[in-house]
């Protein structure tokens, strides 16, 4: 191999680099790359005690980058893991079809680990976008955030499992932070951690082993390990918000490395040091009378008073 | 006489020239470098890798949303 023309050298080996990531000051080929990508990961389940590995996991997955790089290293580090997709019956270039392929796929090409699949329509009678359209006023992202806290929730509680494990990278923590902050969401800010805890019976632990990780090293790390993750972004994302944060957040980072790091990190010595003590308050639950899951809402709980009025 | 190469991201095409770096061709298309990964065949490449003659590039869109 010439030495000329293969742009940045691994900090480690010398030899090709396939990602720089100025925040770390570290270059790495593909070999260190994908050896750095899981050590991260485990401190970051580690400093947050966010699994053991008598526990069962349900990785929720979308057929994107992150999950599936989640569930890939969860299930190298020897973490108990089930996958489950939830197809949301969004039709435009067949996006939930395709994804459901790519978690499908996924789940055959790893010695056939169990993958729950829960379509939307088939269950509960509507898909994601026409049930939004009889929620005027409420965003369809919105809609379809609830609806798939729902479905996790119910299917870890009935299959057993201990914690829930979602692909939020940290750029998506980043970007929910700003969008919180701008709003001063005193309360989205005070649960915005990588660990939700089980608060409730009823109520599964949440948990986020890749909010130290950049997207562009999720991104990068499927790539690397040949993982074949769906390359469609949601149509109806394509103006959410948080895209736009996350490009404002990328042009701070291009003058500041690392400035997205120290964003998010800020929030959780933030809170370590009790910056949201006065906003704790004890939350009460009662049991929907509909569905049987917890619900600080009364009688129903937010998914049943959605779906009864749709 | 010069020798181009391309660069793909979902359905469109450039034709760049080669020698350049993949990073100043990502921002010739007028991509922001930070958004997208590079591709040289199935191998990811970083972007102060130089573009060779005939070179096909293919650009990963990393930013989703929801």
């Amino acid at each position: 191999m010439g030495s000329t023309g293969v742009g940045m050298r691994c900090t480690k080996c010398g030899s090709v680099a396939v990602i720089g990531m100025p925040q770390h000051r570290l270059k790495l080929c593909a070999e260190h790359f994908v050896a750095w990508v899981p050590i991260m990961m485990e401190r970051t389940i580690d400093k947050h005690h966010m699994l053991g590995r008598d526990e069962r996991v349900l990785v929720a997955v979308s057929g994107g980058k992150d999950s599936l790089t989640l569930w890939a290293i969860l299930m190298e580090l020897g973490y108990q893991t089930d996958g489950l997709y939830i197809n949301l019956g969004i039709d435009h270039q067949a996006y939930s079809d395709v994804s459901q392929e790519k978690a499908a796929k996924f789940s055959s090409e790893h010695g056939g680990v169990p993958l729950h699949v829960v379509n939307v329509r088939d269950t509960y009678g509507k898909a994601i976008p026409e049930l939004a359209r009889t929620r005027r006023g409420r965003r369809i992202c919105s809609v379809c955030g609830l609806v798939k806290r729902h479905v996790m929730n119910r299917i870890a509680y009935e299959g057993g499992y201990a914690a829930i494990a979602t692909g939020h990278n940290l750029d998506d923590e980043a970007a929910t932070l700003l969008g919180n902050t701008l709003h001063w969401q005193a309360g989205y800010l005070r649960r915005q951690a990588p660990v939700l805890p089980s608060v409730h019976p009823g109520l599964m632990r949440k948990v986020k082993p890749l909010c130290r990780l950049y997207e562009r090293e999720t991104a990068a790390y499927a790539l690397v390990r040949g993982i074949d993750f769906v390359d469609l972004e949601c149509p109806y994302s394509v103006k959410a918000k948080s895209i736009l944060y996350k490009e404002m957040l990328n042009r701070l980072e291009r003058r500041s490395p690392g400035i997205k790091m120290q964003f998010y990190e800020g929030l959780l010595r933030a809170r370590q040091a009790g910056l949201f003590t006065g906003v704790e308050q004890e939350t009460e639950y009662s049991t929907c009378s509909e569905c049987g899951q917890p619900t600080e809402a009364g009688d129903l709980c937010a998914f049943c008073r959605l779906w009864k009025a749709a | 006489m010069m020798s181009t190469a391309k660069i793909r991201y979902r359905r469109k095409e450039w034709e760049v020239k080669s020698g350049m770096t993949v990073r100043a061709a990502i921002e010739k298309a007028g991509l922001d470098p930070y958004s997208v990964l590079a591709l040289r065949g199935k191998r990811l490449v970083n972007d102060q890798t130089i573009i060779e003659p005939g070179d096909d590039i293919r650009l990963v869109n990393v930013i989703s949303g929801g």
